[in-house]
C-alpha cells in the first residue's frame, strides 16, 4: 500500500529543481511527491542523511533472451552466489548475471527504482516482458533492436522513408518498447555471410544494400525525432572497442544534425591508435568525444564505464563478442534471430594489469571528469558489459574521492595511464548534486520521464535516503530508505514491502495501411504467423504508456 | 573407537549431508553430531533424524547403511578419516582439501569433483564425472588422489589441472575431456573421445583405444614417472601387472585442436 508520508530533516538534493542539498520536507501521497501532507502522516526523520530520487539506469541488460543465455552459460555464478529467500522475498541467484527477482532487489538495494533493458530482439519481446514482470520494485523498459532489421533496410533500399517512419512506429507499438536501438547498424549482413566479417566503415555498403550505415543511422533519427518519441534513438556505434574508432563516433554524432540521439556506453567507442602500431594498441581519445558532446546539445551519452572484475559481454553485435572470444578463450554463444538481429556473449574478466583493461577503465573516468555537462553525460556501466551494477558505488566512489581515484590509479597497468589524459584530470571530483544528475536527473530528462528523477510536487514519489557517510562507496551501498512510488519498500536497510514496478512503453502513432506492407514480408520469411507477432496487452501487468510528443522540431 | 552413524531412516528425498566430514565432527560428542544441520529436500534437519550416533570421537568417522540417497558425504573435508560402508550417493569428497575418504561399496556422480587435496577410495564402481570440474567451472580438480578399483562413468578427470584419479576398471566416454594438467590412470578400457579439448595431462590405459582423428600418434617408449605411478597404485591395492609396469607405452599427443601437449598412453602389446 503506498503510504502517506512525510520526510524531514534530510539533506535534499533535486537537480531538476535546482535543489542542492537543502534541509527541507518532502511529502507524499498515493504514490506521488505533494506539497503537503496531514500532520498525523507517518514520519521518518532523515536527520545527518541526503534524500535522492531514485536511480535511474538509462542502459543495462537485465531481461530477454540474450540475458537468460548468459546466465545458462555460467551456472558456476549460481552456485557462488545464492541469494537466499527472505519472509518478504524471493530466492534466486547472483553474480554478474542475477536471475529476475535477484535483479531487482539488488537494483533496489542500490536506491535504484528504474532500469532500461537496452536490447531485446522484437521477437523476444514477450520473453522481456515476462522476465520484467518477475523484476521486482524496478519500473523498467526496454529498447528494441532495429538497426539491423531486413525489411526497414528494403523500405530504405526503396526509398520509402515515410513507410519506413510507419513501420518502424509500428514495431514498437507491437513490442510494448520504449525507443527503437540500433547496434552496429550494417554488420549483421556481413556476419551472417562470412567468418568474423564486420562492417568498419560507416560510409562503407552494406552487403546485400545500395546504402551505408551512415544512411541507417540518419534515417531512424529522423524517424524517431518525427515521431516524437521520448527517447529518440539508442545507438551503439559502430566499431566498438577497436583502436581509432573515435573517429566513427564523432562521424555518427555529427550525422544526427542536431537532432536528438543518444550515444550509449561511449566509453567503448573513445578509442584512438598509436601512429604506426597495429590495431591492438587502442589509447584514449575520450577528449575528442567530450569536446564534440560539450559543445551540441542535442546529444546525449551514457559512458559505459568498465570495472575491474568479473563481467558479461552480452550484445547484439555479434562479430565484436567473436573477438572478444580469441581473447579470453573461454565459453562464446552466438545466435541470431532470423530478419532481425545477431548476438553474441562473451563471460569475461576486466583486468588492472592488463594494457587494454586499465585503459578502457581510465576512459571512463576521463569521460566523466571532463564532461562539462552531466546531464548529457550520464552514468552506466552498460551492465553487465563493462562492470555489474553492483560496482555502482564504487565508481561513484572513484568519482567523488580524488585521493581514493589517485590510489587506484597507482594500482593499475601504468603504460595505459600513459596513453589517456586521466592524470591531467586529477583535481575534479563530483559533488552529490552532480552525483545525482548522472545517475536520476539526467537519465530521467534524456528518457523523457517527466514525472521520474526529480522531487517537484507531482512526480513519481521514487526516493532514496542514503546515510551521510565520507566514504562514499559504502554510503551508496546501502541506501537507509528507498520508496518506490510512494511505498516504503525498504526501511532501516531491509525490505518491507513486496513491489511489482511497472512497465514503460510507448505507443507511437502510424499508419495501419503498413500492416499492408509488413504482413507479407512476416508470411514469407518469418518462423512466425504475423497475426501472432504483436505483444497483446495481457503481457503487460502494471504498465505505463509514455507519451510521444507533438513532431520534435527538426 | 570412532565417532559412528548408522542410517536409521532412509530419506524420503535426497539428503546433503556435508555436515558429515572428519574434519567438521572433530572433537564433538554423538550426542552434539547427532543435532548437526543437514538438508533434507529444501528444508534443514538434524543429523540424528536418520542417523544413530554412536561412538566417542578421535578423528575417524564411519558411516554405515543404504546411503545412495546421501550427497555430499565428506564434501569439503580438510583432515582426517571417513569410512563409508555401503554404497553412497552423489558428490562424496567434492571439493575436499584435505584427509581420507574409504568408501566400501559403490559411489555415485561426482566423486571429489573438484578436490584440491586428500584422497579418496571407492573400492566399488564410482558413477560419472569423478574428479571433475563442477559445472559451468572451466578447472575441476587441483591435486589429491581418486582412486576407483571399479568402473567409472564419462567425463572423468574433466577439466583436472593437478592431481590423479586412478580407474581400475573401464571408464565411460568423454575420459579427461578438457583436461588441463595432471594424470589419468584406467587400467581397463576407455569409452569414446578421450582427452577431448586436452591442453595438457596425462591419459593412461592399458587397453587399446579408438582415440579423436586429432591425436597424433608419437612414439613407443617406457615412462619412466608411469612405473613410480604404477608402483603407487599397486600399493594402495590396485591390480597392477608386472607386465604394465615393465610395459612399453605408446605415445599420443593431442588434443590439436588445444595446444597438442597433452598425452594419451596406451600399453603396447598388452
Amino acid at each position: 500500500m503506498a503510504s502517506v508520508l512525510r520526510i524531514l530533516n534530510g539533506r535534499v538534493f533535486d537537480p531538476a529543481n535546482g535543489i542542492d542539498g537543502e534541509v527541507r520536507d518532502v511529502c507524499i501521497q498515493d504514490g506521488r511527491i505533494v506539497a503537503d501532507v496531514p500532520p498525523d502522516a507517518k514520519r521518518i526523520d532523515a536527520h545527518g542523511m541526503v534524500i535522492m530520487p531514485g536511480g535511474i539506469d538509462v542502459h543495462c541488460h537485465i531481461a530477454g533472451t540474450k540475458v537468460n543465455l548468459a546466465r545458462k552459460v555460467q551456472p558456476e555464478d549460481h552456485r557462488h552466489d545464492v541469494h537466499m529467500r527472505t519472509r518478504l522475498t524471493r530466492s534466486g541467484t547472483g553474480g554478474s548475471v542475477p536471475s529476475t527477482f535477484t535483479t531487482g532487489y539488488r537494483y533496489a538495494a542500490l536506491g535504484y527504482t528504474t532500469a532500461m533493458e537496452a536490447a531485446v530482439t522484437p521477437l523476444g519481446a514477450r520473453s522481456t516482458l515476462e522476465e520484467l514482470h518477475d523484476t521486482p520494485v524496478l519500473d523498467k523498459g526496454f529498447f528494441v533492436l532495429m538497426g539491423n532489421n531486413l525489411l526497414l533496410y528494403r523500405l530504405l533500399q526503396e526509398g520509402r522513408d515515410e513507410e519506413f517512419r510507419h513501420a518502424l512506429a509500428w514495431w514498437i507499438g507491437a513490442t510494448k518498447s520504449y525507443a527503437p536501438k540500433l547496434v552496429n547498424p550494417g554488420a549483421d549482413e556481413a556476419w551472417k555471410g562470412h567468418r568474423n566479417a564486420n562492417i568498419t566503415d560507416i560510409d562503407g555498403r552494406i552487403e546485400g544494400f545500395d546504402f551505408t550505415p551512415r544512411r541507417v543511422i540518419a534515417a531512424f533519427i529522423e524517424a524517431a525525432n518525427a515521431l516524437g518519441l521520448p527517447h529518440p534513438v539508442h545507438i551503439h556505434c559502430n566499431n566498438l572497442g577497436h583502436s581509432g574508432n573515435f573517429a566513427t563516433t564523432l562521424e555518427t554524432m555529427k550525422t544526427a544534425e542536431g537532432r536528438r540521439a543518444h550515444i550509449t556506453h561511449i566509453q567503448f567507442h573513445s578509442y584512438g591508435s598509436v601512429a604506426g602500431k597495429s590495431r591492438e594498441n587502442p589509447t584514449s581519445r575520450a577528449r575528442d568525444i567530450v569536446d564534440y558532446v560539450n559543445t551540441h546539445p542535442n546529444i546525449t551519452a551514457d559512458v559505459g564505464a568498465v570495472m575491474f572484475g568479473r563481467s558479461t559481454s552480452m550484445t547484439a553485435d555479434a562479430p565484436l563478442a567473436y573477438m572478444l572470444r580469441r581473447f579470453g578463450g573461454g565459453k562464446w554463444v552466438n545466435a541470431d534471430t532470423e530478419m532481425e538481429s545477431g548476438c553474441g556473449i562473451v563471460p569475461f574478466t576486466y583486468q588492472d594489469t592488463v594494457y587494454t583493461n586499465a585503459l578502457q577503465w581510465a576512459i571512463g573516468l576521463e569521460l566523466f571528469l571532463l564532461s562539462d555537462d552531466p546531464w548529457r553525460m550520464v552514468f552506466s556501466t552498460d551492465h553487465p558489459n563493462g562492470g555489474t551494477f553492483m560496482t555502482y558505488p564504487r565508481l561513484i566512489r572513484l568519482l567523488m574521492d580524488r585521493e581514493y581515484r589517485k590510489e587506484e590509479m597507482a594500482k593499475v597497468n601504468q603504460l595505459a595511464l600513459d596513453h589517456c589524459g586521466l592524470r591531467d584530470c586529477l583535481e575534479r571530483e563530483y559533488s552529490l548534486y552532480e552525483i545525482a544528475i548522472i545517475t536520476r536527473a539526467g537519465p530521467a530528462r534524456l528518457l523523457g520521464l517527466a514525472d521520474k528523477g526529480h522531487l517537484g510536487v507531482g512526480a513519481d514519489a521514487d526516493i532514496t535516503i542514503y546515510e551521510e557517510h565520507a566514504d562514499k562507496e559504502a554510503m551508496f551501498s546501502a541506501p537507509r530508505y528507498v520508496i518506490k512510488d510512494g511505498e516504503l519498500v525498504i526501511e532501516d536497510h531491509e525490505f518491507r514491502a513486496e513491489h511489482e514496478g511497472r512497465v514503460l512503453h510507448t505507443a507511437p502513432a502510424y499508419d495501419p495501411a503498413i500492416e499492408q506492407v509488413i504482413e507479407p514480408f512476416f508470411e514469407d520469411y518469418y518462423s512466425v504467423r504475423f497475426a501472432n507477432y504483436p505483444v497483446g496487452d495481457h503481457y503487460l501487468s502494471q504498465h505505463t504508456v509514455v507519451p510521444t510528443a507533438a513532431a520534435a522540431p527538426a | 573407537m570412532s565417532l559412528d552413524f548408522t542410517l536409521h531412516t532412509t530419506p524420503s528425498v535426497p539428503l546433503e549431508a556435508e555436515a558429515l566430514s572428519a574434519a567438521g565432527l572433530a572433537g564433538l560428542s554423538a550426542a552434539e553430531a547427532a543435532r548437526l544441520t543437514v538438508v533434507h529436500g529444501n528444508r534443514a534437519a538434524e543429523v540424528g533424524e536418520f542417523f544413530r550416533v554412536g561412538g566417542t570421537p578421535d578423528g575417524e568417522v564411519h558411516v554405515s547403511g543404504d546411503l545412495t540417497r546421501i550427497k555430499r558425504l565428506g564434501a569439503g573435508m580438510t583432515g582426517g578419516r571417513m569410512v563409508v560402508h555401503g554404497p553412497v550417493g552423489m558428490h562424496v569428497g567434492t571439493g575436499m582439501t584435505g584427509g581420507e575418504i574409504v568408501v566400501e561399496g559403490d559411489a555415485g556422480d561426482w566423486v571429489g569433483s573438484a578436490m584440491s587435496g586428500g584422497r579418496i577410495i571407492v573400492r566399488g564402481n564410482a558413477g560419472h564425472l569423478a574428479g571433475s570440474a563442477s559445472r559451468g567451472d572451466a578447472v575441476g580438480m587441483r591435486g589429491g588422489e581418486v582412486v576407483v578399483f571399479g568402473n567409472a562413468g564419462n567425463e572423468v578427470g574433466s577439466g583436472m589441472r593437478r592431481g590423479l584419479v586412478a580407474i581400475g576398471g573401464d571408464t565411460g566416454d568423454f575420459t579427461g575431456v578438457n583436461m588441463l594438467a595432471g594424470t589419468i590412470v584406467v587400467l581397463g578400457r576407455l569409452g569414446q573421445r578421450t582427452g577431448a579439448g586436452m591442453k595438457r595431462g596425462t591419459i593412461v590405459s592399458m587397453h587399446p583405444a579408438d582415440l579423436l582423428p586429432t591425436f597424433g600418434y608419437a612414439c613407443s617408449y617406457r615412462p619412466v614417472f608411469l612405473r613410480l605411478y604404477l608402483v603407487h597404485l599397486r600399493s594402495l591395492g590396485l591390480p597392477v601387472s608386472d607386465a604394465q609396469l615393465a610395459g612399453r607405452y605408446r605415445r599420443w599427443s593431442g588434443d590439436a585442436m588445444e595446444l597438442n601437449r597433452g598425452e594419451v598412453l596406451l600399453l603396447d602389446h598388452p
